[in-house]
């Protein structure tokens, strides 16, 4: 069996454990901390095709995931449109943005793009705090409205958790359609040796740039599904802290596993409900997982799991020939 | 137009940008010898500042020493991150190391959070606040020291790598660090020394500029970052540039905080930086460099 059969079962399993999870943890509370946490994943599905699979990395994706969440919260509640523009022009306005700041800092040589996005970051954040008239500044932007589609608003919290639980699982289909296509061969070959590639044709810097943007998009379509959720948003979730925490949950999920990532989304969106002390030492935490993960664990939780795997087989093998 | 408050401008310009150039000049190290950007390079500038602070407080040292002794720990923090955290991943792909600094970077602040609290502290200037009028424009003697403090230190280090055998011989990993080491170098320990001269050169950095801007656990990002764009402007790789980049940038930061908007102020530094990597990636004074395979 392929690899891409392979994913698309392992697609449809955890679909079907998304499906069920609500069934299982019959409360309220547990039902936000899901629907959290399928928005985070979607947001780390893209950060690890950037990270894994193009070798970049962003530390500005919160700022995307925010300015979906405003642009999509602005022209809903203050400007009266229906909610399905306003997200629509949300998710186009994060993936225009990515553009423009990935057209020059991806064609240089090196981690410009890290540099150019922690700015961006940055910037946003000022913006979203000192723009009060438009973002209501750092007290937030309340009212926003819950989505509606076709006239229907979506009230109920286990539709609103479904309808995130699906858009994970699409945006999870398009990547490993991308991971199978072309582009992921080329992706590849510009992640083993970007000169072999550029000799081979692979035209690098596009490449980079379209995943980018993809990431981009999809942390715009997980900002504007946030916003509509909670109805109310506010700088601090936009932070520079976010964007660390979404590598975090990439890298110790696993760069190059897609699956992985998504566990770490969960896992690391549930920790601060178990963990009380977790505000405190949340910093420290992050700062020692990425370091950690990278002298032990490159590749991640999955990786680990892959080479746990791999020594038992071993082992049982030659016990056998034994 | 007038002219005090343009030299106004140009005093508090030229200050700020001093701890910029010499964060710039920390990345400038790194880079040169290892090829990684340091993104603990801000935290660095923001230790330096905060162990004065506390030295001062918790041994009650006079200020010359708090700074000194600041400087030394930072000193160590440089050395224990590049034994602790950079030499394991030795070799890792590129992506790795970022991530490695990143999280380094994440790390410090969160202690300096846990040591610290969340609070703003000031330092005292180091010789009275009693402005000096230069053209009716007030001018702190704080503003003084770090002017001469960062020449100094640039003199120094210009003696540094023309004149010892340690820094010519640093000069020449920056160069080819295999030829270096068939020479007999020994690049691992050029390597820990580069991270402790960073170190050094950024808490130095950030304790003469905090009894003018204050401190706190989270100032590294945002020096971090403007001491980069202060490497780009300045084309990385060239020290002296980047220190000069350092200055442009404090500069034009204060007139744009002065003439435009001070709510926008942390904003120009990253539009400059944007504008420069789309126009002129090798820097305002860098040479366009051939990479051959």
């Amino acid at each position: 069996m392929d690899s891409f059969r392979k994913n698309l079962l392992g697609l449809a399993a955890l679909m079907a454990l998304l499906a069920v999870a609500p069934l299982l943890l019959g409360n309220d509370y547990y039902l936000t901390v899901l629907t959290l946490s399928a928005i985070n994943a979607i947001i780390v599905v893209g950060l690890n095709l950037l990270l894994g699979h193009a070798g970049q990395i962003s530390l500005g994706h919160g700022a995307f995931y925010g300015l979906a969440a405003y642009t999509s919260a602005i022209l809903t509640a203050t400007l009266g449109l229906p909610v399905f523009l306003g997200g629509l022009a949300g998710v186009l306005c994060a993936g225009v943005v990515a553009l423009a700041i990935g057209i020059p800092t991806l064609k240089l040589h090196g981690h410009y793009l890290a540099m150019a996005t922690l700015g961006f970051g940055l910037i946003v954040y000022i913006v979203f705090n000192e723009a009060v008239g438009l973002t209501g500044g750092p007290s937030g932007f309340t009212g926003i409205p819950r989505l509606s589609l076709a006239g229907m608003e979506l009230t109920s919290d286990l539709g609103y958790y479904y309808l995130c639980a699906g858009c994970l699982g699409l945006v999870i289909l398009v990547a490993l359609n991308l991971i199978d296509s072309r582009t992921g061969r080329a992706l590849r070959a510009l992640h083993t040796s970007e000169k072999a590639a550029q000799a081979v044709g692979v035209d690098i810097a596009r490449y980079k740039l379209a995943v980018f943007v993809l990431s981009a998009l999809y942390a715009g379509l997980a900002g504007v599904l946030y916003a509509h959720y909670l109805t109310f948003i506010a700088p601090a979730s936009f932070g520079f802290l976010y964007s660390v925490e979404l590598i975090v949950m990439v890298v110790l999920g696993g760069m190059s596993s897609i699956f992985g990532s998504v566990a770490g989304a969960f896992f690391l969106t549930a920790l601060p409900e178990f963990l009380r002390a977790f505000e405190n030492i949340e910093i420290l935490l992050f700062g020692a997982i990425l370091i950690v993960c990278m002298i032990f664990l490159p590749e991640g939780l999955a990786g680990g799991v892959r080479a746990v795997r791999a020594r038992l087989f071993r082992r049982a093998k030659g016990a056998g020939d034994a | 137009m007038n002219i005090s408050s343009l030299l106004q401008y140009l005093i508090s310009g030229l200050t700020t940008g001093s701890t910029y150039g010499l964060a710039a000049l920390g990345f400038t190290i790194i880079f040169n010898s290892t090829g990684i950007i340091n993104f603990a390079q801000g935290e660095f500038v923001m230790l330096g500042g905060m162990f004065s602070v506390f030295f001062m407080k918790w041994f009650g040292l006079p200020i010359a020493w708090a700074v000194l002794l600041a400087a030394l720990a930072t000193m160590i923090a440089g050395a224990l991150i590049e034994r602790l955290a950079i030499r394991p991943v030795k070799g890792a792909s590129p992506i790795n190391l970022v991530i490695v600094t990143i999280g380094v970077s994440i790390f410090i602040r969160g202690l300096a959070m846990l040591v610290w609290g969340k609070d703003t502290y000031a330092l005292p200037a180091f010789s009275g606040d009693k402005p000096i009028a230069v053209l009716g424009a007030a001018m702190m003697p704080q503003s003084l020291w770090v002017l001469g403090v960062s020449l100094a230190m640039l003199a120094a280090l210009k003696a540094f790598f023309s004149h010892t055998i340690q820094g010519k011989a640093m000069l020449a990993c920056s160069f080819d660090r295999k030829a270096a080491s068939l020479m007999g170098i020994g690049v691992e320990r050029m390597v820990l020394l580069s991270f402790m001269i960073s170190a050094l050169i950024g808490a130095v950095g950030g304790a003469i500029l905090a009894p003018i801007t204050l401190t706190s656990f989270d100032v590294g990002v945002l020096l971090g970052l403007k001491g980069f764009a202060a490497c780009i402007l300045g084309g990385l790789g060239n020290p002296f540039g980047a220190a000069l980049g350092g200055l442009v940038l404090g500069v034009l930061e204060s007139l744009g905080a002065g003439y435009l908007s001070s709510a926008y102020k942390d904003a120009f530094a990253f539009i400059l930086l944007l504008a420069l990597l789309f126009v002129r990636p090798q820097g305002l004074f860098g040479r366009k460099s051939v990479k051959r395979v």
